[in-house]
C-alpha cells in the first residue's frame, strides 16, 4: 500500500471522489494541503477573489451538473466568509463538499491566531461536517462527506482539517473505500407502494388537478419522468421557481410558475383545483400565501424524499416520502395496468376553463415607445438571441422574477438562482462555475447593478482563468425588488434603496481586461447581445443595459390572502 | 402535550450539541435532557422532554431523525412507558422538623443521604410529579437547594430501543 501524507491524501481522496475543479483560498492552516495540490495535476484549482465566491461557483457546477461542488478555504476568515455560500446551498438542498482549515490540534479552545469553531459556525447550515482526529480517517472523511451531500436530500457537507492532520512528513497508508455505509444514515429509495396506489386512484378520479413540481424534480434528475406522466394524464403544470425547466417552458401543458410572483393561470389553477400532485415541492411561503386559504378544495398528495417537508406547512392527504423517479415510475406502472384514464369531460372542461384564464394578465407589460426598456423586453431579446437554451444565472431582486418569468426554461439545470435564501452576490460566481465546466454553452448571469457589485471582485478571477461569461447587469438605478415593496407599502418612501455614484462599469470591465458595453435604447440591444455572444464568445462581457426604475414586478399575491389573490399591474386587482 | 423522545445517538463529540442546536435553531424547547453512553460504547442515550402540538412534535422528531448521528429515535409517550427521574434535595432541618422530614421522606421512599446540624440532604426516584409533590409536602420554605437529573424513561413491555 502506499504511503501519503495527510495533505496528499486529501488531495489523492478529492480525485478518488471525482473531482476536477477546486474552488478555494489558501491560508496558513492549508499550506501543506496547498502544497499537495502543486505537485499533482489530475484536481485543479480556482483562486477565487473571496471566499463567498468560491462557495457559490462550487454551488453554480453543482446545480448544473447534480454533482457535488468543492470549496477549500482556510481557518478564521477565509473559512466564516463562506458561510453565506454553504447556506445559500443549504437553503436549496445544494450538494456540496468544503474543506476548512483549522489551526493545529492542540492549539484549538486556545483562541488562537485564525481560529474559529467553524464547526460550530456552520452547524446550522450543514447536512452534517466532520473534523479529522486522525489523518488516517481522511480518505474514509471524504468518502463519507461525498456520500452525504450527494444522496437523499443533497445539503453542503464541511471537512474541518487541522493543521498537524496534514503534515508532509507523517506518512500513513492510503486507502479510498469501495463503499461508504453508516448505520444512522439510510435514504430513502422508493416510496410506499400502498401510497402510491392511493395516489393514483385520487389522480384519476380527479376533475381538476393540477401537477405542481418544484426542485426536487430537478435535484432527482427526472424530468423525463414528470414530463411523461403529465402528457399522459393530460393534466396543467405549474412549477416553483426551483422547478423551472423540469417540465418544458413553451410547452402548452405548462402553466408558467406558481406562487408570489406567479403567473395568473398557474395561482387560479391552483386555488380552484381538487387535486394537487405536489412533485418534490416544498410549500414555501412564497408559493402558499395564507396557509389558511390555500387551495381549500383541493386533496394533496405529497412526493418529496424529505419526511419533514412533508405536512410541514400544508398538510398532505397522500404523503409519498421517496425519491421522484422511482415514485413516478411506479405510478406510470399503475397507470399501464389500471388501463384507466382520467374523466376525459371533466379534464376537458377544465382545460376551456384555462384556456379562459391564460389571457386575462398573459405576461403583458407595456413598452416606453421613446423612454427607457423594460426590464422585460431585454430578457426576451436574450431568451431569442440564445435560442432559449443557455444556462442562465441570477442574483437576487427583480431582475431574477423577470428572467424566471420571462426566459422559457425547456430543459432542467439551466435555471440557476438562489430561491430559499434569495443571496444578492450568487449569480456572477454561479455562472462561473458553470462556464467552467460547459465550456462551450451560453453563460448568462441576469443581475441588477445592486447585486453584481457584491461579488464583482470575481472578474479578475475571470482574467486568471479566461472564464468568457456573459453579464446582463438591469440596470435600473436602485434596489428595485426593495422599492418595489417601498412603492406598495410605504407610500412610495424610498428609505435607501437608491445608490448614487454607481460605477462607470463598462470602464470598469475594461479595467479587468474584459469588454464592457453599454446599452441605452432598444436600437442597441440586439447588436449588443450579438456582440457579446459572437463577436466576443471568448471573452467576458458586461453588458450595462438602462431600464426603467419604475417598472414593477406583476403578477404579485396580495399578502395574507390566498393564491388567487394579485395584483396584476399597479391598478388593477384580482 | 408532553412528550418524551428517546433517542440512540452516535457517541461521537459534536452529536450533542447537533440535536441541543436543533432544538434552539428552530424555536423547540427542551424542558429536560438527559444523555449517557449505554452498554455499546459507540451508542449514548438520550431522553428529553419537550411540549408541543401534534404537528410541532412531528417536526421535532422528523428533524431530529434528519441528525445524521441519531441512529433510532422513539416518541415514548406514545405507549406504555417508565419514566423516572431522580432528585437531591437540601432542606432545613431543625428542632421538631428533623423528625417531620424525615417521615415525609419515608412516605415518599426518599433516603436521607447526608445529614448536618441543621441540613437534610435527601435522595429521592420517581416521575416528575411525585418529586414536585414531595418539594409541596416539605414546604418550599424549607427547601435550601435542589438538583435534578431530568427525565429518563423507557418502554414497558417486550418492546426495546437498540440497533
Ligand atoms: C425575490 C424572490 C421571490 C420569489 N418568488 C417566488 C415565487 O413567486 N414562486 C416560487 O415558487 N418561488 C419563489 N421564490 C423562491 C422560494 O423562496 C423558494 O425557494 C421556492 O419556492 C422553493 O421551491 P421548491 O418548493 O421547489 O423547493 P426546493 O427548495 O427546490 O426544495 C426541493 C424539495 O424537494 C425535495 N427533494 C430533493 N431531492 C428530492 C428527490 N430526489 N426526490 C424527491 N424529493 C426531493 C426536498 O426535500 C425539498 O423538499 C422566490 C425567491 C426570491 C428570492
Ligand atoms: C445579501 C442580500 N442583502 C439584501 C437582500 C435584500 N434584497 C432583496 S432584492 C434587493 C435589491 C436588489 O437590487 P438589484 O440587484 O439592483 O436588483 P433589482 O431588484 O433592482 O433588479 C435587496 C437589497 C438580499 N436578498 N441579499
Ligand atoms: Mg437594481
Amino acid at each position: 500500500m502506499e504511503l501519503l501524507s495527510g495533505g496528499e491524501m486529501l488531495v489523492r481522496a478529492l480525485h478518488e471522489a471525482g473531482v476536477e475543479y477546486i474552488y478555494g483560498y489558501p491560508g496558513g492552516s492549508l499550506l501543506h494541503v496547498y502544497d499537495a495540490l502543486y505537485r499533482q495535476s489530475a484536481v485543479k484549482h480556482v483562486l477565487v477573489r473571496h471566499e463567498q465566491a468560491a462557495a457559490h461557483m462550487a454551488d453554480g457546477y453543482a446545480r448544473a451538473t447534480g454533482k457535488p461542488g468543492v470549496v477549500m478555504v482556510t481557518s478564521g476568515p477565509g473559512a466564516t466568509n463562506t458561510i453565506t455560500g454553504i447556506a445559500t446551498a443549504f437553503t436549496d438542498s445544494i450538494p456540496m463538499v468544503i474543506i476548512s482549515g483549522q489551526v493545529m490540534s492542540h492549539l484549538v479552545g486556545d483562541d488562537a491566531f485564525q481560529e474559529t469553531d467553524m464547526l460550530g459556525v456552520s452547524r446550522p447550515v450543514v447536512k452534517h461536517s466532520f473534523s479529522v482526529r486522525r489523518p488516517e480517517e481522511i480518505p474514509e472523511l471524504v468518502a463519507k462527506a461525498f456520500y452525504i451531500a450527494s444522496t437523499g436530500r443533497p445539503g453542503p457537507v464541511l471537512i474541518d482539517i487541522p493543521k498537524d492532520m496534514t503534515m508532509p512528513n507523517e506518512r500513513y497508508e492510503y486507502a479510498y473505500p469501495k463503499k461508504v455505509k453508516l448505520r444512522s444514515y439510510t435514504p430513502p429509495q422508493r416510496g410506499h407502494s400502498g401510497q402510491i396506489k392511493k395516489a393514483v386512484e385520487l389522480l384519476l378520479k380527479a376533475k381538476r388537478p393540477v401537477i405542481y413540481s418544484g426542485g426536487g424534480v430537478v435535484i432527482d434528475g427526472s424530468s423525463d419522468k414528470l414530463r411523461a406522466l403529465v402528457d399522459r394524464l393530460n393534466f396543467p403544470c405549474t412549477s416553483t421557481l426551483m422547478g423551472l425547466g423540469a417540465y418544458p417552458g413553451t410547452a402548452d401543458r405548462f402553466l408558467g410558475m406558481l406562487g408570489m410572483h406567479g403567473t395568473y393561470e398557474a395561482n387560479m389553477v391552483m386555488h380552484h383545483s381538487d387535486v394537487i400532485l405536489a412533485v418534490g415541492a416544498r410549500f414555501d411561503d412564497r408559493v402558499t400565501n395564507a396557509t389558511s386559504k390555500f387551495c381549500p378544495d383541493a386533496k394533496i398528495i405529497h412526493i418529496d424524499i424529505d419526511p419533514s417537508s412533508i405536512s410541514k406547512t400544508i398538510t398532505a392527504d397522500v404523503p409519498i416520502v421517496g425519491p421522484v423517479g422511482t415514485v413516478l415510475d411506479e405510478m406510470m406502472a399503475l397507470l399501464d395496468e389500471a388501463g384507466e384514464v382520467p374523466d376525459a369531460d371533466a379534464i376537458s372542461a377544465w382545460w376551456k376553463q384555462i384556456n379562459e384564464w391564460r389571457p386575462r394578465h398573459g405576461m403583458r407589460f407595456d413598452k416606453n415607445e421613446n423612454g427607457l426598456m423594460k426590464p422585460q423586453e431585454v430578457i426576451e431579446a436574450m431568451w431569442a438571441a440564445t435560442n432559449g437554451d443557455a444556462y442562465v444565472t441570477s442574483d437576487v431582486g427583480q431582475h431574477q422574477m423577470f428572467a424566471a418569468q420571462y426566459y422559457k426554461f425547456d430543459k432542467p439545470n439551466r435555471w440557476i438562482n438562489s430561491g430559499g435564501l434569495g443571496t444578492m452576490g450568487f449569480g456572477f460566481p454561479a455562472a462561473m462555475g458553470i462556464k467552467l465546466n460547459f465550456p462551450d454553452h451560453h453563460v448568462v448571469c441576469v443581475t441588477g447593478e445592486g447585486s453584481i457589485q457584491m461579488n464583482i471582485q470575481e472578474m479578475s478571477t475571470c482574467l486568471q482563468y479566461g472564464i468568457p461569461v456573459k453579464i446582463l447587469c438591469l440596470n435600473n438605478g436602485s434596489l428595485g425588488m426593495v422599492r418595489q415593496w417601498q412603492d406598495m407599502n410605504y407610500e412610495g418612501r424610498h428609505s435607501h434603496s437608491y445608490m448614487e455614484s454607481l460605477p462607470d462599469f463598462v470602464k470598469l470591465a475594461e479595467a479587468y481586461g474584459h469588454v464592457g458595453i453599454q446599452v441605452k435604447t432598444r436600437d442597441e440591444l440586439p447588436q449588443a447581445l450579438e456582440d457579446a455572444l459572437v463577436k466576443y464568445k471568448d471573452r467576458l462581457v458586461f453588458l450595462d443595459v438602462a431600464v426603467d426604475p419604475e417598472e414593477h414586478v406583476y403578477p404579485m399575491q396580495v399578502p395574507q390572502g390566498s393564491m388567487r389573490d394579485m395584483w396584476l399591474s399597479k391598478t388593477e386587482r384580482t | 402535550m408532553r412528550h418524551i423522545i428517546s433517542i440512540l445517538l452516535e457517541n461521537e463529540p459534536g452529536a450533542l450539541s447537533r440535536v441541543v442546536g436543533l432544538f434552539a435553531q428552530r424555536g423547540y424547547n427542551i424542558e429536560t435532557l438527559t444523555v449517557a453512553p449505554t452498554e455499546d460504547a459507540t451508542l449514548s442515550r438520550l431522553t428529553m422532554t419537550t411540549h408541543g402540538d401534534d404537528r410541532k412534535i412531528e417536526q421535532i422528531t422528523k428533524q431530529l431523525n434528519k441528525l445524521i448521528e441519531v441512529v433510532k429515535l422513539v416518541d415514548l409517550s406514545e405507549g406504555q412507558h417508565i419514566e423516572r427521574e431522580l432528585m437531591l434535595i437540601k432542606v432545613k432541618a431543625v428542632g421538631a422538623q428533623r423528625a417531620e422530614i424525615k417521615r415525609t421522606a419515608d412516605i415518599f421512599r426518599g433516603q436521607i443521604v447526608d445529614v448536618s446540624p441543621n441540613v437534610y440532604t435527601i435522595q429521592l426516584t420517581g416521575a416528575t410529579d411525585k418529586l414536585e409533590a414531595f418539594i409541596e409536602a416539605i414546604g418550599p420554605g424549607s427547601v435550601l437547594e435542589t438538583v435534578r437529573t431530568g427525565v429518563s424513561g423507557i418502554s414497558r413491555g417486550e418492546k426495546i430501543l437498540s440497533l
